[in-house]
């Protein structure tokens, strides 16, 4: 992977993110699909919520972009994609933001199909206002608004976004960059409704909570949660044990 | 020039229309090019108007999951290059806050139009006027924005097109405080053969969130155009980056967006007079109310009473120069309003006079009668 991806940071931008999230690692992924696919750049839109995961476009990505309300970054992008079609339209933002409060807003979307693609920064817990639970957060996990650990059950938003019709999902973990790269170019490239959740560790307030004391131990907790759908025929995006499998699942 | 001369779509001539017909032609005429929005009640017939016009003049029709998304979605599509509107009611318009503030924060022309009801809450899907103070203060921060009271069917022609270039000059979303009483009103309609439509200033490279003047509204161009436009509602400088913590930078961009509507009142707000000339008391009114006003002054004036009535075509900018002008030659002005009191009290602030409230709230508009008597009884 070469380090194209740099010329596509706003010029002048401090990188906001703390040290060891995943976040920085999803932006280089993003950007390196938006090069690997020779993208106009003029013609990109990222439209991004509030939270973490909406400082990645926004102000890091030198495209147009557009930094919405809490929960509303895809209606905004579905505007914009709808006034302008040439636009390739992606939404990056949290889970919090995504999932929770703008939930209703991510099925509907999927099930009007629109061209758009989303792609979540999952990092199971609401990072920018201190660490609360999220529809992400594991059962058990601990977090300022659980302080017994979580006893509700996490939303699966791959089986969410496909119940609601996405014409392609993917799951994968920051740390696997060649996979997520190309589950971002396909999803792209895919007419239509796509979706790609990337699940990205919190050090300062997940992990912290969760008793990990390294950077490192926070990515083998969080890579503990998931599990490869490779050799999986069986199309589940849950495995057996409750682990969020990574992979492709497209519907086309 | 901004300006331009822009032919009619509808052809030129006399209509029967509704005011739900009338707002969604006059949006057209004045350019609309994208429409979101989510049934209610009294605004449906304009969306179901626009279903099947919008597409047929090469606009985009979009019925969305909510209120929130209506207005989200319009401010992208603002973004995006196209003049955007969406239509609601009382609970409707509450949950389209946060996105008008959206709209005032990153300064995208939107146009919203509320069919006011009775309220709160659902409260009945009759005749209201019970939202002209949230049209001020409903967002929070408190910054101004536009607000207008048609009170016709041709005033919701018309003023769609003015909320338009209003929205596209001023580069902020415009609140048209329409009621249930003037959509559903059907009435004659001229529809002239060509308008003046206000487009909106795209100059590339330069800053598109400041400028020198502290009343100044800066160039918007849109996505896609290769201006790498940096969008965001958080305090930013005047290339969009946000400086969240800088009490200068929130001091410079809320006090340009306070002034480039507070700066322009004389631009911005209309008011229409009748029988003032030899006035010693009036009405002032606005919307439907004022039809009713209207017909209460001439009643009076058979009997001999010296009444007049100023009418509030702009609501916010609240036209204070009028009001004041008026409070200080008449002893005595009367605001009759659909809902319990609320202009009244700017009317009060600005008057030099005695201001006499009269509210009615029940889902019936205000009958001339009930403000003949009101006048009778304050005498």
């Amino acid at each position: 992977m070469s380090n194209e991806w740099r010329d596509y940071l706003r010029p002048g931008v401090t990188l906001p993110f703390c040290p060891g999230c995943g976040h920085r690692l999803l932006l280089k992924h993003v950007l390196t699909a938006i090069v690997e696919l020779g993208l106009d750049i003029n013609k990109v839109l990222f439209v991004s919520g509030i939270g973490c995961g909406g400082w990645i476009p926004s102000p890091c990505i030198n495209t147009d972009t557009l930094h919405c309300l809490h929960g509303r970054a895809v209606p905004f992008a579905v505007g914009a994609k709808m006034a302008n079609p040439e636009l390739t339209t992606l939404v990056v933002s949290g889970d919090g933001d995504i999932a929770d409060i703008g939930g209703n807003h991510l099925i509907h979307a999927a099930r009007r199909d629109h061209d758009i693609t989303v792609i979540c920064a999952n990092n199971m817990n609401y990072g920018m206002t201190g660490g609360q639970v999220c529809s992400t957060t594991p059962v058990g996990a601990i977090t300022h608004t659980t302080p017994n650990g979580n006893q509700r059950r996490p939303f699966d938003l791959i089986a969410l976004v496909n119940g609601a019709g996405a014409r392609y999902a993917a799951r994968y973990l920051v740390t696997e960059g060649p996979a997520l790269v190309s589950a971002i170019k396909r999803a792209i490239q895919t007419p239509g409704f796509s979706f790609v959740e990337a699940i990205s560790p919190c050090p300062t307030q997940f992990g912290r909570q969760n008793k990990k004391d390294s950077i490192k131990a926070v990515y083998t907790y969080v890579e503990s949660m998931a599990i490869s759908k490779e050799g999986d025929s069986t199309g589940a995006t849950l495995s057996p044990e409750g682990l969020l499998v990574t992979g492709e699942f497209a519907h086309a | 020039m901004p300006w331009r001369t822009a032919d009619s779509v509808l052809p030129e001539g006399r209509y029967y229309f509704t005011g739900a017909e009338a707002l969604a032609e006059g949006a057209i005429a004045a350019g609309c090019g994208y429409f979101a929005g989510y049934p209610i009640t009294p605004t449906t017939e304009a969306m179901e108007h626009l279903a099947h016009r919008l597409p047929e003049v090469g606009g985009v029709f979009i019925q969305m999951e909510d209120e929130i998304a209506s207005v989200c979605s319009c401010i992208g599509a603002s973004w995006a290059g196209r003049k955007a509107m969406t239509v609601t009611s009382g609970p409707g318009f509450s949950l389209m806050q946060e996105g008008i503030g959206h709209a005032l924060m990153t300064e995208a022309p939107l146009v919203v139009v509320d069919g006011q009801r009775a309220g709160p809450s659902t409260g009945q899907v009759t005749v209201g006027a019970g939202d002209v103070m949230q049209a001020r203060w409903g967002m929070h921060g408190g910054i101004p924005t536009i607000a207008t009271a048609p009170w016709s069917v041709q005033e919701l022609y018309d003023g769609a097109v003015h909320a338009f270039n209003l929205a596209e000059k001023y580069r902020l979303p415009v609140l048209v405080m329409a009621e249930a009483a003037t959509m559903h009103l059907r009435e004659s309609l001229t529809v002239p053969a060509q308008l003046e439509v206000y487009e909106r200033d795209k100059s590339p490279g330069r800053p598109p969130f400041g400028c020198d003047a502290p009343d100044g509204v800066p160039p918007m161009p849109s996505f896609g155009e290769g201006e790498r436009l940096l969008v965001t509602a958080s305090t930013h400088n005047e290339w969009g980056f946000r400086r969240t913590a800088d009490p200068l930078t929130e001091r410079v961009l809320v006090n340009r967006l306070y002034n480039k509507v507070m700066m322009h009142v004389d631009d911005i707000s209309e008011v229409e007079g009748y029988y003032l000339d030899d006035a010693d008391e009036a009405i002032v009114a606005y919307g439907f109310t004022a039809r009713a006003a209207l017909a209460a002054v001439q009643e009076l004036r058979d009997v001999g009473r010296k009444l007049g009535l100023l009418r509030l075509k702009t609501l916010w900018p609240f036209p204070a120069g009028p009001v004041k002008e008026l409070g200080a030659r008449v002893r005595r002005i009367l605001v009759p309003e659909m809902n319990l009191g609320q202009m009244v009290y700017v009317v009060r602030a600005t008057a030099d006079c005695d201001v006499v409230r009269y509210g009615q709230m029940d889902g019936t508009v205000i009958y001339p009668a009930s403000i003949v008597e009101a006048i009778r009884r304050t005498a």
